[in-house]
């Protein structure tokens, strides 16, 4: 059997515009682009199975029945498609609340490597933790593997919000 | 025995199902899960046992003819799999039902937490056990689905844009696979697995190589294999302590699952070996890699995550006894530690309210117990004998070995090398939160720790160790079910009684 060339073509274009909608960063543009990917799925399975009757026996004789088993998965396809559109929807929509755009951003690393080459900076060794944009707060020259620095502390203390301590200073715990 | 077959997909729905009608009784809620992954523990055991004896286990649903019909199969891979998932699953549920009675809705809103929890156990259930493609699809997408759900928790700022790249990757590879299953199905007019192994042998060769190609494609995103595993170091940070433990235990590991089941059973002539040992080789380095750069205790665990599926892979693409034997050893050891290490920082962030390495130190001396809870498990993971995941890598090195050509001989290398970097990425996470002078992130962060979630991972402390005591009988079951594999026939002539490839 020959699949219908209009189908195949049509399968064909529904993937295209599916995959380049998908690489969008906006999040209802690459939701347009799942949909549209998830219909070209769908036609793909009702390409797989062949055209005839009903295929209900008594009604149809069993050579001239379609095959119903691409379309009993199509619905099932259909379906979950439905609900993760739904879902995705509504991801864009809190995205939206919470940042007033649906964008998808860089990953965090990501950007802190960006910020570093800005600074033409690289990333020191471990115990340097004064530096780079995630320096912590109030551990400027504190030697890290010393267990013990004088005076032993107990809890570590600080506020969160302080400013980091200059490189090589010798402030110890507060 | 085939009446417990379809119990561990049954029970975690019925369950699921049973407390979202209690959302408003969170005491009985979390009995009910409990109880029910308890259950599916007991069935999962039982029926590793029957397999193991008396070989793979068969249910025809609703009683249809086999190729007709959906069949669920338990044979022995599958059924070590399911045992091993849902005790990990079992200890995650309770560490999460600690956390949630020690601050009551803080970090698990308890109303959705527990039935998409137990949604997310069936679908791995059901991805183990289905015998036909299409409902591994549907078992990957009502585990896939639940884990949306659980990885968005809450809907904060950064579990969002985490969300959105995880379900868009996710969606991806789930309509990759369906198209994988679509063309396979036009190909030899059958999804059923044990079917397809024979149809697929009578297809010609490329065509053959063009559906594993698009099939393995589909799983490697989903296994986090090397050029394809970008998503997870993003995504799996954002997400709650018990979430990111379990999604780091089992659900890559469904993907290699798929991926073993499809290289053994349906496309046995190994053409994509080499292609899967390049593969692998990167995973393993450029994961390793990517730790080593962290400064992020849960992102390190993740990229550790990814580079240890090379190991995985190494062991599919050997496609010996040995290889597979490995392989599936390592599948054991590595849900079992890794779960266990997202728990142990859980605990970490708990005490002292971060995971980044700046700004936590002196660990060991103000939570000593916690300290061997992240460095058993740390030694663990990076092949410290005696423990088990020195026998799993040394299992896999001497297939290589054994093996013998250029490529094997790398991945050796590769292999022992990556063993080495995770002990320094481990033991510097070590040296840098649990050495040092105390520092907590969040001074006011409580002393004490609630007795339940500090229980549940010693309990995965203790079956990690376990693993070494047990490696013995778990590796002759590996071999078995690895020889298993490569015969092919155990599993048709199971399910297809008389039709063998």
């Amino acid at each position: 059997m020959t699949p219908d060339v209009v189908l195949v073509v049509v399968v064909g274009v529904l993937f295209a515009t599916g995959a380049i909608l998908l690489m969008e960063r906006s999040l209802s543009r690459a939701l347009l682009g799942v949909i549209l990917f998830g219909n070209g799925v769908n036609l793909l399975l009702l390409l797989a199975g062949h055209p005839g009757g009903v295929p209900i026996v008594g009604i149809t004789p069993a050579e001239e029945m379609a095959d119903p088993l691409p379309e009993a998965m199509i619905l099932t396809a259909i379906v979950i498609t439905l609900g993760l559109t739904a879902f995705l929807l509504a991801l864009a929509y809190r995205s939206w609340q919470l940042i007033g755009h649906d964008e998808v951003r860089d990953d965090p690393e990501d950007r802190r490597i960006v910020r570093r080459a800005e600074r033409d900076q690289v990333s020191g060794p471990d115990d340097s933790t004064t530096e780079g944009p995630l320096a912590p707060d109030g551990f400027g020259g504190l030697d890290p593997e010393q267990v013990d620095p004088e005076p032993p502390p107990r809890r570590f203390d600080g506020p969160a919000t302080e400013p980091p301590q200059p490189p090589g200073g010798t402030a110890g715990p507060r | 025995m085939t009446f417990l077959v379809p119990l561990p997909v049954a029970l975690p729905l019925l369950g699921a199902a049973l407390t979202l009608v209690l959302v408003r009784r969170p005491v009985l809620q979390r009995t009910i899960s409990v109880a029910a992954l308890g259950a599916t523990l007991v069935v999962a055991v039982l029926l590793l046992w029957y397999a193991y004896r008396s070989g793979p286990q068969v249910v025809r649903i609703g009683g249809w003819p086999s190729p007709v019909g959906i069949v669920l199969v338990a044979d022995q891979l599958a059924a070590l799999m399911l045992a091993v998932s849902v005790a990990v699953t079992l200890c995650v549920l309770l560490y999460s039902v600690g956390e949630g009675r020690a601050d009551p809705g803080q970090h698990s809103p308890v109303v959705i937490y527990h039935p998409t929890f137990l949604v997310l156990t069936a679908g791995v259930t059901n991805a183990f056990l289905a015998g036909d493609l299409f409902n591994l699809f549907v078992g990957f997408e009502i585990l896939l689905a639940a884990s949306y759900v659980l990885l968005t928790l809450g809907g904060t700022e950064a579990r969002t844009r985490a969300g959105t790249t995880y379900v868009l990757v996710s969606l991806l590879s789930s309509l990759i696979f369906l198209t994988g299953v679509g063309l396979v199905y036009a190909a030899t007019g059958t999804v059923n697995m044990a079917q397809l192994a024979s149809r697929l042998d009578a297809l010609p060769d490329d065509l053959r190589l063009a559906l594993q190609l698009v099939l393995l494609l589909a799983f490697g995103i989903k296994a986090a294999v090397f050029p394809l595993s970008a998503w997870l170091p993003d995504s799996y940070p954002t997400a709650p302590a018990p979430v990111t433990a379990v999604f780091a235990g089992l659900l890559t590991k469904v993907g290699v699952y798929a991926i073993i089941r499809s290289e053994t059973l349906l496309f046995p002539d190994g053409r994509t070996d080499g292609l899967l040992m390049v593969a692998a080789l990167l995973t393993m380095l450029v994961g390793i890699l990517g730790a080593v750069a962290q400064n992020d205790l849960k992102r390190l665990l993740s990229f550790t995550l990814v580079s240890h599926i090379g190991y995985l892979l190494f062991g599919v693409a050997l496609g010996s006894v040995a290889g597979l034997a490995g392989a599936v050893y390592y599948v054991v050891h590595h849900i079992t530690i890794q779960t266990t290490l997202f728990l142990a920082v859980g605990l970490v962030e708990r005490r002292t309210g971060s995971t980044h390495l700046d700004r936590i130190g002196g660990l060991a001396r103000l939570a000593p117990l916690l300290g061997i809870m992240f460095f058993v498990p740390a030694l663990n993971l990076a092949g410290v004998p005696p423990f088990s995941g020195f026998l799993g890598k040394l299992g896999l090195l001497r297939a290589g070995v054994d093996a013998g050509g250029l490529l094997p001989g790398l991945l050796v290398a590769a292999g022992s090398l990556t063993s080495l970097l995770t002990l320094y990425a481990t033991t510097r996470a070590w040296n840098l939160a649990f050495w040092r002078a105390p520092r907590l992130a969040d001074p006011d962060a409580a002393p004490g720790l609630p007795a339940l979630m500090v229980g549940a991972t010693t309990v995965l402390v203790l079956l990690g160790l376990g693993l070494t005591v047990g490696a013995g009988p778990i590796f002759d079951i590996g071999v078995e079910a690895a020889e298993d594999l490569r015969l092919r026939l155990p599993y048709v002539e199971a399910v297809l009684p008389g039709d063998g490839p």
